[in-house]
């Protein structure tokens, strides 16, 4: 499975890590629902190191697409739960 | 997995898919596309340079606030020793104005150098993921029969696509940034204008105005605070007019500046 961190990097984890990388998402996505901004700030943090503590760093020069996408770490709670999408730079 | 990340990645899929709809023959899909990234490119390298110019004007404006602190702080401690309180609080106060402003200054210089960071870390995956598809495109071309080769394409070009959307986020984030500092700057750029860290020894009469807008801005506690101190440290040798200035001087006093 390959997850990406907005603005990082691309990692490779383990199938069977997705149980638990479910969990610590739906920590977040509580947070975000709730407007819980102290939540917010422990649950995105946890997740994110669980995916670069237990992922491998996708090379550069591998064209892979990833599973997930997870914002970066510096979101705010505002971003997060409002239109967090960016443009991107593939124009319309 | 509905919430932020299904939301990301339905964008990016997105974004992607129109890109391969362009074209229908693959070599020219993939030539297309190498040549959009190509130029993509280009437009982080843009974004990279307008963070480093917002960032410079700031530290201009920094270095010159610098100037204006110690300049007025010299000019303080003078009106003290020449006994002209009233002189030396307005250096204070428009001192403490300025540091004020360059303390906000260095928080957003450093957020500006980090989004530059950020920004040149970004631009180098992308540059690297560029140069595999370049690679890429070439074995497909050649290996791969036409209904093959869509397969591959897509596949690369989603993970390029991927790369793309997350630089412009990152992108658009390190604007948004830029946006609000620029702001920032042209409001101490104003300040400077209406004369705010200028000498006070050359306060004319038309000053009155500035003054009152100052001592609204600046913290009268903290100018307080360094007068007294500066008054510890330059009275010692004045004379009189240490404890005394109570009430006696405000209401009429016109000074002789």
């Amino acid at each position: 499975m390959i997850v990406r961190i907005s603005g990082e990097d691309q990692y490779r984890l383990p199938d069977s890590d997705s149980q638990r990388l479910n969990e610590l998402e739906g920590a977040v996505i509580a947070a975000v629902e709730g407007g819980d901004e102290s939540a917010f700030a422990a649950s995105l943090p946890a997740l994110l190191e669980y995916v670069r503590s237990r992922g491998q760093p996708v090379p550069d020069d591998e064209l892979e697409s990833s599973d997930v996408i997870l914002p970066p770490a510096d979101v705010t709670l505002l971003e997060a739960s409002g239109e967090f999408t960016g443009e991107g730079l593939i124009p319309d | 997995m509905a919430g932020l990340t299904g939301r990301m990645s339905t964008v990016v899929k997105a974004k992607v898919s129109k890109l391969l709809d362009r074209a229908e023959d693959p070599a020219e899909t993939l030539d297309y596309s190498y040549q959009k990234q190509v130029e993509q490119l280009q437009n982080v390298k843009k974004g990279i340079a307008d963070v480093v110019t917002a960032k410079k004007r700031l530290q201009m404006q920094e270095s010159s606030l610098q100037q204006s602190v110690v300049k007025l702080d010299t000019q303080a401690r003078q009106a003290l020793s020449s006994g002209n309180e009233e002189l030396a609080r307005t250096a204070l106060e428009r001192k403490n104005v300025a540091q004020t402003e360059l303390q906000s200054l260095d928080t957003q210089v450093g957020e500006l150098e980090e989004q530059q960071q950020k920004l040149t870390d970004s631009e180098q995956k992308l540059r690297a993921k560029i140069e595999a598809f370049r690679t890429k495109k070439e074995v497909i071309k050649a290996q791969y029969s036409a209904a093959e080769a869509q397969v591959r394409i897509s596949e690369a070009a989603t993970g390029v696509g991927e790369q793309m959307a997350d630089v412009g986020l990152a992108m658009q984030r390190a604007v948004d940034k830029t946006e609000n500092m620029k702001a920032r700057a042209d409001a101490v750029s104003e300040l400077e204008a209406a004369g705010t860290f200028d000498d006070v020894t050359a306060l004319g009469s038309g000053e009155d105005d500035i003054d009152r807008q100052l001592k609204q801005l600046s913290s009268s506690s903290a100018v307080d605070e360094e007068l007294a101190k500066m008054k510890g440290e330059v009275g010692s040798g004045g004379g009189a007019a240490q404890i005394s200035p109570g009430e006696a001087q405000p209401p009429s006093e016109s000074g002789k500046a």
